[in-house]
């Protein structure tokens, strides 16, 4: 009972001291630092990417078929069309982790419902905008347009923005503490 | 069942007289007529919530409290709705939200204590603001909304936000706008998810306290009732009074000197500043008070005015649409060549039914209090 409460004592004593709270932060922000500069170097992005069913995808495959060489760290959802992602599709992303999300479709003049893409653009406008007021970097979203047959252009893509979303570090809605692959 | 008994206890559905009042005066059974309080009640009452809670109608309630109103015997049916969405949340159960949930989804990203946003850029050259003070102004959802509907509905959100700073400086005052403000969290509140409506409080109610303000003016009547009932329900009393801005300049209309403006106009009653609030009068007596305006009233006004028709983004269907239209149209019907709303998300549904609406009997010019009362102040 005794050393319980001298043990109290000496912790208080411990925390009151002088030299304590002024080297104590400093130390902890150093860690941090430590902690963030290391998380940052770690660092691998998990990206999601929706690619529309008739081009995107189509070309993500064809990617495949030719052995293309690229960055593994994003996964696919296959939509219907790039029209189809509204905002709530790539916040609910975020919601849930991502780092970047990248929205693909076909060139202007090939969309297989012929204005899918131009409504795609209106939708992505609209993203951009307000994942910017939430404070995540608007370079964490992409839309990119990629063909059936460009299979390569599809690797330069993907590539690109996993450095330019691996350069940003992960995103504050991003709470894994595990390192993924 | 005894958690269910517990609800139904709390919010006095025992005391239920079937009497249909509720019915008879709910906007949504107006125009639906599969949906009915009553019923809702009676079920809950003779099965428990197990039933309600996969009921795609529980997520169409309003909670604009106009049943409350007429309730002989006090039913609180918009707390049980609440309730009995609570518990099938915890089911994992929820309704069709509208813009494909968009709005839920920046609602549960701002529960993120780590989220910096960049929310303040509405604030142009000429308005001051400052840091720390004793007053704040609680923009709300503003933002968003200027990069979600501005463009589809051809007006500006964030005007709205920009008139409340600009009338505020001219009465002398120097509201304080918080960098990293959150939602207020009244959707989720409303939608019985409570866990991320905590979350949210407790992070607005830090940031308030941390400026220093003892005043907290809203122009949303949503935020104002949050601010000032929710939080202190589910999280102590606050330190700081809230006030809508048609009470703050209703309070000052002695000292405002206002230009003649040509304006035939009628007040949308926003349910939450009407009936949760109690504030009918000052809004109309602002109004009133600059020089050239005609003021008409509606058929439906103050106590039993309608709902504009969609309420936390949920369940927006054709009845919602018919709602609005039949508001649009009774406004019409009173002579009014514009319709004043204080509430910024019944200006986007009423704009939502005019949108690709080429019929003449709803088309009445839309403005907020504050861009009314600001366009009419003396330079």
């Amino acid at each position: 009972m005794a050393g319980k409460t001298e043990d109290k004592k000496k912790r208080k004593a411990g925390s009151g001291s002088t030299a304590g709270p002024k080297k104590k932060p400093s130390a902890k922000k150093a860690a941090a630092k430590k902690r963030t500069a290391s998380r940052k170097k770690d660092f691998t992005p998990n990206i999601v990417v929706f690619a529309c069913n008739w081009c995107s995808y189509a070309g993500a495959d064809n990617a495949g078929v030719n052995r293309i060489q690229y960055s593994p760290n994003f996964r696919v959802i296959r939509t219907m069309c790039s029209g189809r992602v509204t905002p709530a599709f790539v916040l609910k992303a975020f919601k849930l982790g991502a780092d970047g999300v990248m929205v693909s479709g076909c060139h202007f003049g090939d969309c297989h419902y012929i204005f899918g893409n131009y409504k795609a653009v209106e939708q992505f406008e609209k993203t951009k905008a307000l994942v910017k007021t939430l404070g995540l970097d608007e370079k964490r979203v992409a839309l990119e347009w990629v063909s059936a047959a460009e299979g390569t252009r599809w690797g330069e893509v993907i590539d690109n923005f996993v450095a330019q979303v691996t350069s940003l570090g992960p995103s504050p809605l991003n709470h894994s503490k595990k390192k993924r692959t | 069942m005894d958690a269910t008994v517990e609800k139904l206890k709390k919010n006095k559905a025992f005391s239920c007289l079937e009497c249909g009042k509720c019915t008879a005066v709910c906007p949504i059974s107006r125009f639906n007529e599969s949906y009915s309080p009553r019923r809702m009640v009676a079920e809950g009452l003779f099965y428990g919530a197990d039933g309600l809670v996969d009921d795609r109608l529980l997520w169409s309630c309003l909670t604009c409290q106009l049943c409350s109103q007429r309730c002989p015997v006090d039913v609180r049916y918009s707390e049980y709705m609440r309730d009995v969405r609570a518990e099938a949340v915890s089911l994992g159960k929820m309704g069709n939200p509208s813009h494909g949930g968009a709005l839920h989804y920046i609602m549960e990203i701002a529960t993120s204590p780590k989220l910096k946003q960049e929310r303040t850029e509405w604030i142009e050259s000429g308005l001051r603001v400052k840091k720390k003070g004793e007053v704040l102004y609680f923009v709300g959802c503003i933002p968003f909304y200027q990069d979600f509907f501005a463009k589809d509905f051809e007006f500006t959100p964030v005007s709205i936000a920009r008139d409340t700073v600009r009338i505020l400086n001219h009465i002398g005052v120097e509201p304080v706008v918080l960098e990293n403000e959150r939602c207020c969290g009244h959707d989720l509140y409303w939608l019985g998810r409570l866990t991320e409506f905590d979350d949210l409080g407790r992070l607005n109610i830090k940031a308030i306290e941390q400026s220093g303000a003892k005043t907290v003016v809203t122009a949303c009547p949503e935020c104002a009732l949050t601010l000032k009932r929710l939080y202190s329900e589910r999280l102590g009393t606050a330190s700081f009074e809230v006030k809508h801005i048609s009470e703050v300049v209703a309070d000052h209309i002695e000292r405002i000197s206002f230009d003649e403006l040509e304006r035939k106009i009628t007040f949308q009653d926003p349910c939450r500043l009407g009936r949760y609030l109690g504030v009918y009068d000052e809004p109309r007596n602002v109004i009133t008070a600059i020089p050239g305006v005609t003021f008409k009233e509606m058929a439906h006004s103050g106590r039993g005015a309608i709902c504009c028709g969609t309420t936390n983004w949920m369940n927006c269907d054709a009845t919602s649409k018919k709602i609005q239209s039949s508001r649009l149209k009774e406004a019409k019907a009173a002579g009014a060549g514009t319709l004043v709303t204080a509430c910024p998300k019944c200006q986007i549904h009423f704009r939502c039914a005019q949108y690709g609406e080429e019929a003449e009997d709803i088309d009445i010019e839309l403005m907020d209090f504050v861009n009314l009362v600001a366009s009419a102040l003396r330079k």
